[in-house]
């Protein structure tokens, strides 16, 4: 079977890229290339993945400066012609700014970072990053401040219509409760996907729930997933 | 030359938990008749140049496109003409 390359966009305050690249390369054995943000090269990545952590300092709003960083330019031409793109915490926020995804992320309700395991229940599973994931719930840990979405009415309306919403807050059951929210995030969300189904965008880390090692591996579906469905 | 000064709010219809956690403080301090705290943001810097239209636009462009988010926030800014 062919396998993707990923690329993992460093940016000046990135954290998560080397677990990404880590989880990516030695725990699931794919091929993958490490992309700063001042150059403009994906370097023939199949998956571009923007990491979790502060980039810019959070200066300004989150994800605000990173969107305009070089090697954006290139990430949003590769989006606009259909490749995949995985926003993941940090990156997602970058996502939103950069307006490849809907939407924007405020404050956590509880105005705390919130650092723990949650599970997800996995809301659409025909997706690329989900298609025969074989399982309702994952557990995936988050780490974030900002990870409440809200999005207006309309917008919110149409990314249900359309089966955006790839992930929501649930308890080990999969039930969506309003108590199991650790966020505020609005019905629930997760992460979403555009319409085209190209670009994913979560708060959650799969990349750090990959590895027996940390008794966490449910992140694992998610990259065999997209590395099993990339090419179909 | 002119000294830019923007003013950012989040939008009415935008939650401002952190504004509601000040406002909690203040009822702690014993302050307790304000209500409605929001929190937005407050920018200054110049733009060298003495066409008060091109700065008009620039400040504009600046404003929609990286210092707010129109999606949560909306903003106001007044030009003053330095020498």
């Amino acid at each position: 079977m062919k396998v993707p390359k990923f690329g993992v966009v460093v940016f000046p305050g990135s954290n998560c890229d080397h677990d990404a690249y880590y989880a990516v390369k030695k725990e699931l054995g794919y091929d993958v290339e490490f992309l700063w943000h001042k150059d403009r090269d994906l370097k023939g990545s199949d998956v571009i993945i923007l990491p979790g952590g502060f980039s810019y300092g959070d200066y300004l709003r989150t994800g605000a400066i990173a969107r305009f960083s070089p090697i954006m330019n290139e990430v949003i031409n590769f989006a606009e012609n259909g490749g995949k793109v995985m926003g993941i915490c940090n990156g997602f926020q970058i996502l939103l700014e950069a307006g490849l995804l809907p939407g924007v992320m405020l404050k956590n309700k509880s105005l705390q970072f919130v650092c723990k395991d949650v599970y997800l229940s996995v809301e659409n599973n025909n997706t690329v990053y989900t298609k025969g994931i074989g399982k309702n719930v994952l557990k995936v840990p988050i780490a974030h401040g900002e990870g409440n979405y809200f999005a207006d009415e309309n917008t919110l309306k149409d990314l249900v219509a359309n089966n955006q919403v790839v992930f929501k807050y649930a308890t080990s059951e999969g039930n969506i409760t309003d108590e199991i929210n650790p966020n505020g995030s609005t019905i629930g969300i997760a992460g979403i996907i555009n319409k085209r189904g190209n670009v994913l965008g979560m708060m959650p880390h799969p990349e750090r729930a990959c590895s027996p090692a940390l008794h966490k591996t449910d992140g694992r579906f998610i990259f065999k997933a997209l590395a099993e469905n990339i090419f179909n | 030359m002119y000294k830019a000064t923007v003013v950012i709010k989040r939008r009415p219809s935008i939650l401002d938990p952190q504004g509601k956690a000040v406002e909690k403080g203040a009822a702690h301090l014993g302050i307790s008749n304000v209500r409605n705290t929001r929190i937005g943001k407050y920018i200054e810097f110049v733009v060298d140049t003495n066409d008060k239209q091109e700065a008009e636009k620039e400040v504009e462009e600046y404003c929609k496109k990286l210092l707010a988010n129109p999606i949560m926030e909306d903003f106001e800014f007044t030009l003053n003409k330095e020498s």
